[in-house]
């Protein structure tokens, strides 16, 4: 599993901040639905994909990707429109949903995920007020991306366990045999990780009194 | 919040991606996936506050980049494409099957739980979902209801019993919701 979206090149786009790229997109969709035009959405395609893949020299595939999991839709769009309202409003909606996600894809592939997380904490810094620390938010989202191998590794080791012992792992049975222990086991797991975390300081304040503490000689 | 409620949070935005891996089941231009699934749990096992987080959070990652949706989707263009109003509903989602949860807490089953995550997992989704999907599309309100909801009720039912299941399991053995005030001041 590739872990990101990301196409590194050394382009206009990808030194772009990513904050005025997420606003450039947002401008863009307001404009698209505020101004619906053949005309417009057309050429805001080709602006879309020149920038994708001249600017920025994205490959290809990138955007194919994108366009091909919208594909269905494009044509039950137009099959739709043709059928109920006529062929121009069709092909003005279906060009303005590829333009749209192209366009998300572009600015996706272009920026690191880094620079995306450092954008979320960014605007996360209001709900100071409300409680919220922005750095748990980095860290919530740095043990996110820890889980996900750990949880894959844990369920092929519980499917091993279940195929040794003549279980199939497979069906509504497996639901109690593999999924519930797996799942009992990965809350316990983070629930060490948690207790792991406060006893290295992660929580500012010690919700309760720690049982032991660790005397570690001065170095 | 205690570093165990992130530490959950961050699991179950974990499970939600690891079951987008799962192969997807193609019908029509959605394809029933088992993310729904990772929805309902996050509701079912952590409540609502931490469920609908843990739901978020997932979406933020998908957000900032990270493959995650199903089919190896990510980024923002799935959040501009017909089906966004899905992935916004799933927060809510969360939220509401935590808070139903949390109230039958003390008698759940796997009947209730079912219930309580048709109620969330399948009435908020599509009350969510398909107004948006009609809006970006301009389909006929026939037409998004069929693509956007009609196809997807047997399996999101099944989800929905299959998460009630765990969830009851999970809950006799390693309860994550703490009982209600009231229940703890009775004993």
């Amino acid at each position: 599993m590739t872990l990101a979206l990301y196409v590194p090149r050394a382009s206009v786009v990808h030194r772009v901040p990513a904050g005025a790229k997420l606003l450039a997109l947002a401008t863009l969709a307001i404009a698209l639905f505020w101004l619906p035009t053949l005309a417009g959405a057309a050429a805001a395609l080709l602006g879309t994909v020149a920038v994708g893949l001249l600017v920025a020299r994205l490959p290809v595939a990138v955007l194919a990707r994108q366009a091909r999991a919208v594909g269905w839709w494009l044509v039950a769009l137009l099959a739709v429109h043709a059928l109920t309202t006529d062929l121009r409003t069709g092909a003005q909606v279906a060009l303005r949903l590829l333009t749209l996600v192209l366009a998300a894809a572009v600015v996706t592939a272009t920026t690191r995920v880094s620079e995306m997380v450092r954008v979320v904490e960014r605007l996360c810094a209001p709900l100071r007020l409300v409680g919220v620390r922005p750095a748990r938010v980095g860290l919530v989202v740095a043990l996110a991306l820890r889980f996900i191998p750990v949880l894959v590794e844990r369920a092929d080791r519980i499917r091993a366990a279940q195929a040794a012992r003549g279980g199939s792992g497979r069906g509504v049975r497996a639901l109690r045999t593999t999924v519930a222990p797996l799942l009992v086991q990965v809350l316990q797991m983070a629930h060490d990780v948690s207790e792991a975390l406060d006893a290295r300081g992660a929580d500012d304040v010690p919700s309760r009194p720690r049982r032991r503490r660790t005397q570690e000689a001065p170095r | 919040m205690k570093t165990r409620d992130l530490a959950y949070v961050a699991l179950f935005a974990a499970i939600i991606a690891v079951l987008g891996t799962l192969p997807a089941i193609p019908v029509g231009p959605v394809p029933i996936t088992a993310q729904t699934l990772g929805v309902m749990l996050a509701g079912a096992v952590l409540g609502a506050r931490r469920g609908a987080l843990a739901v978020l959070l997932f979406l933020v990652l998908v957000a900032v980049g990270l493959p995650l949706l199903a089919g190896g989707r990510g980024g923002l263009a799935p959040f501009a494409g017909p089906t966004a109003g899905y992935l916004l509903s799933w927060p809510v989602a969360a939220l509401v099957i935590g808070l139903l949860t949390e109230r039958t807490w003390d008698r759940y089953n796997v009947l209730v739980g079912t219930l309580v995550n048709v109620v969330g997992g399948l009435a908020v989704v599509y009350a969510v979902g398909v107004p948006v999907l009609k809006v970006a599309t301009g389909l006929p309100w026939a037409e998004a209801l069929w693509s956007g909801a009609a196809l997807f009720v047997p399996g999101d039912l099944f989800k929905a019993f299959v998460a009630a299941a765990v969830a009851d399991v999970v809950r006799r053995s390693y309860p994550v919701i703490e009982r209600p005030r009231r229940a703890a001041g009775a004993r």
